[in-house]
């Protein structure tokens, strides 16, 4: 058996890609595959803590590659969803402490194991995308409907082409429809047309992923998903091969229960 | 639903609300950080700490959290490791064996 490796990738920092693995790879393992999620993220790891296992870390790949553990012990196993599976980031050094070569030989060594291996790229495009991309077969690109993010995502399109990943399919975060709708925002469609590369799926901006994140329990766990979770939902189904519509984010006037609660409306 | 509303009308400075939820995973990630203790280190301990306490209850395999917490200039390790059973067959009269260094 051989699964997929996937980078999942942004160039900018703070468009969510961390989040984005964190819920794909549960979501894929929601649909039955055993994913393992690899935090490239060297000196600065975070898909622990969203995942909620920061506290039952005990190796990490460098470990693995120092030779100071077996690859099986550094992989921490999600209680929630057995399924799934973290190789997580050293904390202690940084980017430079691996090579694309070690990452390829990793990446290849999971996907004898799982159906599904994805990494969560840094931020930037120095030592720490070249080692996360190395042993990958897919690229996604996370971006949000922002000049910066997207700008950055057209430069690591170009740099993943170079490297041989010429299908890099996109996810469009954090969309707020109604801005959309005012023209404050660029849309989906002018993000296609300015990237042009394939979609992969649309994610609307949603409260809950602050929330659920503080929690350390990815929004697609949630027993009904809010529209973010079912975007992330449906996105691992289009990755497994399925066709599934888009998310209809059309702006619905607000209802009864919305106002009733906008004036009570707390931090939560 | 109905429940979510009377949370948020009641539940204002909540003890478990998603916020200090945050903050307290927060601190926690933070203090092991500055620990800067070795991934060995915990490991073994870890591993012997188990051997300890499986000594006299049965244990969730795998189940084992360890965390730092930090208050002020003090550090303190956390360990939450869930118990299936006490052990009936402990010999509790049996001396304390301490090993040599």
């Amino acid at each position: 058996m051989s699964g997929q490796v996937l980078v999942i990738t942004s160039g900018k920092g703070g468009v969510g890609k961390t989040t984005t693995t964190a819920n794909i790879g549960m979501a894929l393992a929601a649909l039955g595959h055993s994913v393992a999620l690899i935090d490239a993220d060297f000196g600065l790891r975070n898909l622990d803590l969203l995942l909620g296992l920061e506290n039952r870390i005990v190796y990490t790949i460098l470990d693995v590659l120092n030779g100071e553990c077996r690859l099986e012990q550094a992989l921490v196993r999600d209680k929630r969803q057995p399924k799934l599976a973290l190789l997580p980031a050293a904390q202690t050094r940084d980017k430079n402490a691996i090579t694309p070569e070690q990452t390829k030989g990793l990446t290849a060594q999971l996907a004898e194991n799982f159906d599904y291996v994805l990494v969560d790229c840094p931020a930037g495009i120095e030592q720490g995308f070249k080692n996360a991309i190395a042993g990958a077969q897919r690229a996604i690109v996370v971006t949000t409907p922002e000049l910066s993010a997207v700008r950055d995502a057209d430069r690591v399109i170009g740099l993943l082409e170079a490297a041989g990943l010429k299908d890099a399919e996109l996810i469009v975060n954090r969309l707020r429809p109604q801005m959309v709708k005012d023209n404050n925002m660029m849309s989906v469609e002018d993000v296609m047309e300015i990237l042009a590369i394939k979609l992969l799926g649309v994610v609307p901006e949603d409260e809950k992923v602050i929330i659920t994140t503080n929690r350390g329990e990815p929004l697609v766990l949630s027993e009904t998903p809010p529209p973010a979770g079912q975007a992330f939902l449906n996105i691992a189904r289009r990755l497994s091969g399925e066709t599934v519509a888009l998310l209809n984010l059309e702006v619905a006037p607000p209802s009864f229960m919305d106002r009733l609660l906008t004036l009570f409306r707390r931090t939560n | 639903m109905i429940m979510e509303l009377l949370d948020k009308i009641f539940n204002r400075e909540g003890k478990n609300t998603s916020r200090t939820v945050a903050r307290d995973r927060l601190k926690m990630v933070l203090a092991y950080d500055r620990t800067d203790v070795s991934p060995k280190m915990m490991a073994k301990m870890r591993e012997e700490l188990l051997e300890v306490v499986g000594r006299y209850f049965e244990l969730e395999p795998d189940a084992l959290e360890v965390q730092f917490d930090r208050e002020g200039s003090s550090t303190a390790l956390i360990a939450n490791i869930p118990i299936r059973r006490v052990k009936v067959d402990v010999d509790v009269d049996q001396p304390v064996i301490t090993e040599e260094p």
